[in-house]
């Protein structure tokens, strides 16, 4: 007889921890972890696999874990994952692996998310596993951006023998996994630990290199780089576009976090850049990025976190995990609520306006689409704003590199499967493709990029035809620049 | 690590540095900045570039002490030393051609950008008047450096310590009106009032003036949208869509209040700073 339940993860109290950016959960034991792996049926379709992006072999790898053979279990998991400690941490697993488990057909489904953190953790404090490197093939890759997608595609090039080189405009490798991920989910040690493994596998990461700016794709391609992948993700803030946003107070979700996060201004002033966080801080939006602002002005000090979201309960985009957490820790949910105004005083924000919505006719997105009640409009008193509805295209490769098919949102089209772009030896994936999504799929397009690119390398063609049916249409001026807003989008 | 090839004094509280970062020097052109880290615990500064040499690798900036951490540049970063982190060029380059003639007006630290601009304008066959100004005499720095890339240099200090006194919109509204000659552009970099002055100087005249933004911004490459101002009535990044925009579209009341947002914590740091020394 199987545990219904999942075998709980001990974590921070909620009181305490949200005063504080040290992780939530503590991770399972190695008996804890051995007593969920044997949930897993080891059923022979195992869905889980086909519910990973980058299609980790999930029974093999709990079947280990089960035995207690950990170092084989990271083997399993790191030949098709470079970054199974991120992973394990800020996947959405309730929906991929653990969204298709056979098990969560009558019970909780087996917390694969918990095991793959369990593991990474477990070879951080133990044995390193270092991947096997296919012999020097002289061929050079250029990696743009140093986020999921490119670290992801850098590993796995690597691992096939061609010298990789990583550019990344900010001082520190890691994109969104360090300045836009707080510390208390996921720690930057851990997101270092991975690139420190990258690095000794032979990957050269150099950073503060603003690629667009220093140098163009162009100029990289003709520096003796035999191809070039583009990963520089969905950076651009995007602004609601009312009334107000401008005040002192209002900030974009990006530099919230980046100021908490990547600049430690939560250490200020021992560390030199500030954050004005605010008695009662709103948090504009409901996805992971939303909980993370909201919980970081938490931390930072506020009496009071409120999310406001558009649309219901049932349709808030975030991890399941993320909401319960936020919602433990004191985090005031105010649904179905949109700003259309913030008020200021001074040039300082004082309030949000908002109007009361409810749930239309299904949208495109097939969720029920947010209707504002007529009249229904009443301010909520706040001296800090963040807005956290999505970000655009970052808008220096793509500007810079005029013969690279854009789509209208400024977006580089790339073919599905290989990456391949319009512009030859230049392949591009994750969120500068799909724009924003998460962090595994832009990992599983690095991963299937890096495939592709390795083909083109050897054979000196990608396989495949451009697949993809994106909007194809050339873009008619620069896009990206202008600040936008929702409604564009 | 990017190191320190020379380090000179300007003025009380003014230094200029030149740091190697031969792949900027190489790249770099006038209006465009760079963001510098002094250290792990350090802030990302922005600095427009002042000069590059490409022989060299070096990028001349000019660094007022105004903060905390320009402060600590300037007490503990010398000739020899290195900077953690540089990174550049960014913003958009100032658009340089044969307009006729043109004014460039320079108020306090803002000389210093605007050196590179009436150079390269000078270059291009303009005619350029150079209008130049400090509080006083010894806040003046680059003077002739300007006169060498200037047809016309005034020099004013607003104590009338050195050169003519009164501000520096002076001048610009008096060639406008003289209209001895038609100007086609004017450029005017300092202090964000002192660009709002001379917009409003040039209006009247309908000639067009390009200022450059100094708001408060994180990342310089597009990412935080802390800089934001409105030009035009549409929200501008002053990171990717500028630095330079039109000085008769932008709200400076508006750059000016979020400029001073972070005055309390700068403050904070830089008492913290002097009493405690340096953080490196």
């Amino acid at each position: 007889m199987i545990r219904e339940k999942q075998v709980p993860m001990r974590e921070q109290d909620p009181a305490v921890r949200a005063k504080n950016f040290d992780e939530v959960p503590f991770g399972y034991t190695p008996d804890e972890a051995a007593e969920e792996a044997a949930r897993c049926l080891q059923c022979p379709k195992a869905p889980c696999v086909a519910g990973c992006p980058v299609g980790i072999d999930i029974p093999g790898f709990i079947g280990h874990v089960k035995e207690k053979n950990f170092a084989e279990a990271v083997k399993v998991l790191k030949s098709s994952n470079a970054l199974p400690a991120v992973c394990g941490r800020v996947c959405p697993q309730e929906n991929q692996c653990q969204g298709v488990c056979t098990v969560g057909i009558r019970f909780e489904p087996v917390a694969i998310g918990r095991l793959e953190r369990f593991c990474a953790d477990w070879e951080a404090e133990n044995e390193r596993c270092c991947p096997e490197i296919a012999p020097d093939t002289g061929k050079q890759v250029a990696i743009i951006g140093a986020g999921p997608a490119g670290l992801t595609a850098a590993g796995e090039l690597r691992k096939m023998g061609h010298a990789v080189t990583v550019f990344e405009l900010l001082h520190v490798a890691g994109g969104v996994l360090m300045y836009g991920i707080p510390e208390f989910r996921l720690p930057k040690a851990i997101v270092q630990r991975e690139i420190d493994a990258l690095v000794d596998m032979g990957v050269e990461i150099r950073v503060n290199e603003v690629i667009g700016q220093v140098k163009t794709v162009d100029e990289l391609l003709g520096d003796g780089f035999d191809a070039v992948f583009v990963g520089t993700g969905a950076g651009l803030p995007r602004f609601l576009g009312i009334p107000g946003e401008h005040l002192n107070g209002v900030y974009s979700a990006n530099e919230f976090l980046t100021r908490a996060n990547l600049m430690k201004a939560y250490l200020f002033p021992e560390y030199d850049t500030p954050i004005k966080v605010g008695r009662r801080v709103a948090t504009i939006g409901g996805g992971n990025v939303a909980m993370d602002a909201s919980r970081t002005a938490l931390r930072l000090g506020a009496e009071a976190s409120l999310i406001i979201y558009r649309r219901s309960e049932e349709e808030l985009p975030a991890r399941a995990e993320e909401i319960h957490h936020a919602k433990e820790e004191g985090v005031d949910f105010n649904l179905l609520r949109n700003p259309v105004e913030f008020l200021g005083k001074d040039g300082q924000l004082v309030g949000v306006r908002c109007i009361k919505m409810e749930l239309g006719e299904p949208d495109d997105s097939g969720r029920r689409r947010p209707v504002p009640i007529e009249g229904s409009e009443f301010d909520i008193e706040v001296d800090a704003a963040v807005i956290a509805v999505g970000n655009g295209p970052h808008p220096l490769v793509p500007q810079s590199t005029p013969d690279m098919e854009l789509n209208r949102w400024g977006n580089i089209v790339a073919d599905d499967v290989t990456g391949q772009t319009s512009k030859q030896g230049v392949f591009a994936g994750g969120d500068i493709v799909t724009g924003a999504a998460t962090v595994i799929e832009a990992m599983g397009a690095g991963k299937r990029s890096a495939a592709a690119i390795h083909k083109y390398l050897m054979n000196g063609t990608a396989y495949g035809l451009r697949l993809c049916g994106v909007d194809h249409k050339r873009r008619s001026n620069r896009p990206g620049t202008a600040v936008r807003s929702r409604a564009d989008s | 690590m990017y190191k320190i090839l020379s380090k000179r004094t300007l003025g009380p509280s003014i230094r200029e540095y030149v740091v190697e970062a031969p792949d900027v020097a190489k790249a770099a052109k006038a209006g465009q900045f760079i963001v510098l880290r002094l250290h792990e615990r350090g802030e990302r500064i922005p600095l427009t570039m002042v000069d590059t040499n490409t022989e060299t690798g070096g990028v001349t900036l000019v660094v007022q002490e105004v903060g905390k951490s320009t402060r600590e540049m300037g007490d503990t970063f010398h000739e020899g030393d290195s900077i953690l982190d540089f990174a550049g060029p960014l913003g958009e380059a100032t658009e340089i051609e044969n307009f006729g003639t043109v004014v460039c007006v320079g108020g306090g630290l803002g000389i210093a950008p605007l050196y590179p601009i009436a150079r390269d304008l000078h270059k291009a066959g303009n005619k350029v008047i150079g209008i130049i100004g400090a509080r006083n005499e010894e806040l003046l720095f680059y003077e002739d450096e300007m006169r060498a890339v200037c047809d016309e240099l005034i020099v004013m200090t607003d104590d009338g310590s050195y050169g003519r006194g009164g501000f520096v919109n002076g001048p610009l509204t008096e060639i406008l009106e003289a209209g001895k000659e038609k100007v086609e552009r004017v450029w005017a970099i300092g202090p964000a009032i002192m660009m709002k002055v001379c917009a409003e100087a040039t209006r009247p005249f309908g000639v067009k003036t390009i200022v450059s933004l100094n708001s408060v911004m994180i990342d310089g490459t597009g990412m935080c949208g802390g800089c934001r101002v409105e030009v035009g009535g549409a929200a501008k990044f002053a990171c990717v869509d500028g630095p330079e925009f039109d000085g008769h579209e932008v709200d400076f009341d508006l750059l000016m209040s979020r400029q001073r947002y972070y005055h309390e914590e700068e403050s904070c740091s830089m008492d913290q700073y002097l009493k405690e020394g340096a953080t490196s």
